[in-house]
């Protein structure tokens, strides 16, 4: 069963010169995790907005769990969890002050809210810092608070808006961590990221988008096939060029290119770290030193790059002017 | 009834971010004691105002009415706040009535103002403010000052969603309302004002409301009156008149433009 179908979803801004969405279409199976993957201005928040009740398209189509959005917002919003691209949460108050109070916006009763908000603390690591105001938290912990806040009543469809952009890494992988956990409680879950290395680690399927629209649609996989894989890379002198060439093509199987300026030599490998450690084993054998070894992973560029042609462009648009201009974040 | 109590949640909130960080509520207190005693004791002895109990009779009252007004701006960038911070996507994702959040803001800074002017009426009290129109009038004055505070809240409720940053629209509130107080019977006789200014401070809002406080404690209406206007002969009616035309006006295009500005 699909819990999640959009449909031709059309959406406009300042009288039709922005086209946010262009006949988007998506849908996610029951239980399962999409990654929503493109760059700043694709069309990924406007999505979330418009499947989370915030937004409506101006035209188009849109479920949740079999639920019109546009016809029922107030049955969707009963039954879907939010988190957005910055946490939304009152910084003035404390973590526990927060979730108590949304139990009681979900109707959940006085001592329920209370019991539900310690539940939460406690399986996102913030019951030492419950009593604190938001304001004393991390990027992370915010975060994590905020993820908290829209799972209060179980939610059977989660919504999170590029859960770790802005986070350091430490912050990114607890967050991950965090969502992990949640999918195995087999919440149907929508993420949107920038990075292909979130999407991979944590979805079961992923679209790109661009332009406000699909463009592909597949696993991490399928995806990565069609990207090309991992490409090794390696700088040496001049004077070795030649054999490196002939050592790298041996391991990677087919011919290596080279950058003359950079006297780079690359090729597509399988094997990831495996094929680093024979490229140097080989090197190392033929008495050359490297100036510099590289495994490179596609990026989100060169998904774009194969997908699209272009790099993919971000917009440069200030954090805080977009939080401004409602709706106008795309 | 959801609706209802969905709304003093988020009344709650407020009440309980004042419990947090109790400075707010300090210094937004301080100003208008710092205001009382200020006039109270510069200005209070020039101006001559016939009146037993001296100028701080008329001042009180003035004073009462000006940091209500005030509430406008806080209205205003709270909610600016809150949207600019993504809060109100949250809210907006609940199962909650649209116009909770609305309701919930306005009776939350409504509520705020009985303890501003309870510590303003404490300071007065000090400085020699003694109302003399006995318990009954005196409520009455504060009860209309409260909801002359609630109905500017709606007006804060509009300027809140029309602004873009919460900085913005605190500063252009009070270059709204300073003027406005000022212009007015408040602090000052209107008869010492160029004569289109009087018309202009008669009418004021402002003006009525004072003139209806200062009646409700037991003072002559003045300070004003001079061109025989229905506001400054009606002070109360007038007063009743300019709330209701303010909510009746607000309410409707607040609660529209909240559910169309999140919408868009």
């Amino acid at each position: 069963m699909k819990s999640i179908v959009a449909q031709d979803l059309i959406k406009t801004y300042n009288k039709g010169s922005i086209r946010a969405l262009d006949g988007l279409s998506l849908d996610v199976e029951e239980g399962t995790v999409l990654g929503v993957l493109g760059p700043n201005g694709a069309g990924k928040t406007t999505t979330v907005r418009i499947l989370a009740t915030l937004l409506t398209p101006d035209s188009g189509s849109a479920n949740v769990a079999g639920i019109d959005v546009i016809k029922h917002p107030d049955k969707v919003r009963e039954i879907i969890g939010l988190s957005g691209q910055y946490a939304a949460v009152d910084e003035t108050l404390t973590g526990w002050d927060n979730l108590v109070m949304f139990g009681r916006l979900y109707h959940l009763g006085k001592a329920a809210s209370i019991k539900r908000a310690e539940e939460l603390l406690e399986r996102f690591s913030l019951t030492e810092s419950a009593r604190r105001p938001i304001k004393t938290y991390s990027g992370g912990m915010r975060r994590r608070l905020d993820l908290a806040a829209s799972l209060i009543v179980k939610p059977k469809v989660l919504f999170l808006d590029e859960p770790t952009t802005g986070l350091d890494p430490r912050g990114r992988l607890e967050m991950w961590g965090v969502i992990e956990e949640l999918v195995k409680d087999g919440v149907t879950l929508l993420l949107t990221t920038q990075y292909l290395d979130e999407a991979d680690q944590l979805a079961d399927d992923i679209a790109v988008i661009d332009h406000g629209k699909v463009i592909a649609r597949g696993t991490s996989d399928q995806l990565k096939r069609e990207v090309g894989g991992e490409r090794l890379e390696v700088v040496v002198e001049q004077a070795h060029v030649a054999q490196t060439m002939a050592i790298v093509a041996k391991v990677s199987g087919t011919k290596a290119s080279l950058d003359e300026a950079l006297r780079k030599i690359s090729a597509p490998v399988t094997t990831g770290a495996g094929a680093l450690i024979e490229v140097l084993r080989a090197l190392d054998g033929a008495g050359i030193h490297p100036l510099d070894v590289a495994l490179k992973r596609p990026s989100l560029d060169d998904v774009f790059m194969a997908l699209t042609g272009h790099v993919a462009e971000v917009e440069e648009v200030p954090t805080d002017s977009k939080k401004k201009r409602k709706g106008g974040n795309r | 009834m959801h609706a209802l109590t969905d709304a003093l949640i988020i009344t709650k909130r407020q009440l309980l971010q004042l419990a947090r960080v109790p400075e707010v509520l300090i210094f937004s207190t301080i100003q208008p004691v710092m205001f009382v005693l200020l006039f109270r004791y510069v200005f209070g002895g020039s101006i001559e105002t016939g009146q037993p109990g001296g100028y701080v009779q008329l001042l009180m009252p003035g004073i009462f009415v000006q940091t209500t007004a005030f509430t406008l701006a806080a209205t205003a960038s709270g909610l600016a706040e809150d949207m600019q911070k993504g809060l109100i996507d949250r809210f907006r994702s609940l199962p909650i009535a649209r116009s909770a959040l609305v309701f919930g803001r306005t009776l939350g800074d409504g509520l705020l103002n009985i303890l501003v002017l309870a510590v303003m009426g404490l300071a007065g009290y000090l400085v020699g403010w003694r109302p003399t129109s006995g318990i009954l009038k005196i409520s009455l004055a504060f009860l209309f000052l409260l909801a002359f505070g609630y109905a500017l809240s709606w007006v804060g409720i509009f300027a809140g969603l029309a602004a873009r940053d919460a900085r913005v629209v605190q500063n252009v509130s009070f270059l709204v309302t300073f003027p406005m107080t000022f212009l007015s019977n408040a602090f000052a006789p209107t008869t010492g004002m160029p004569k289109p200014l009087q018309y202009v401070a008669e009418w004021n809002p402002v003006s009525t409301m004072v003139a209806a406080c200062r009646q409700l404690f037991g003072l002559e209406n003045q300070f004003g009156a001079t061109a025989g206007s229905f506001p400054s002969e009606n002070p109360l009616t007038m007063s009743l008149i300019y709330m209701v035309i303010i909510l009746v006006i607000f309410v409707p295009l607040s609660v529209r433009k909240y559910t169309n500005k999140v919408t868009k």
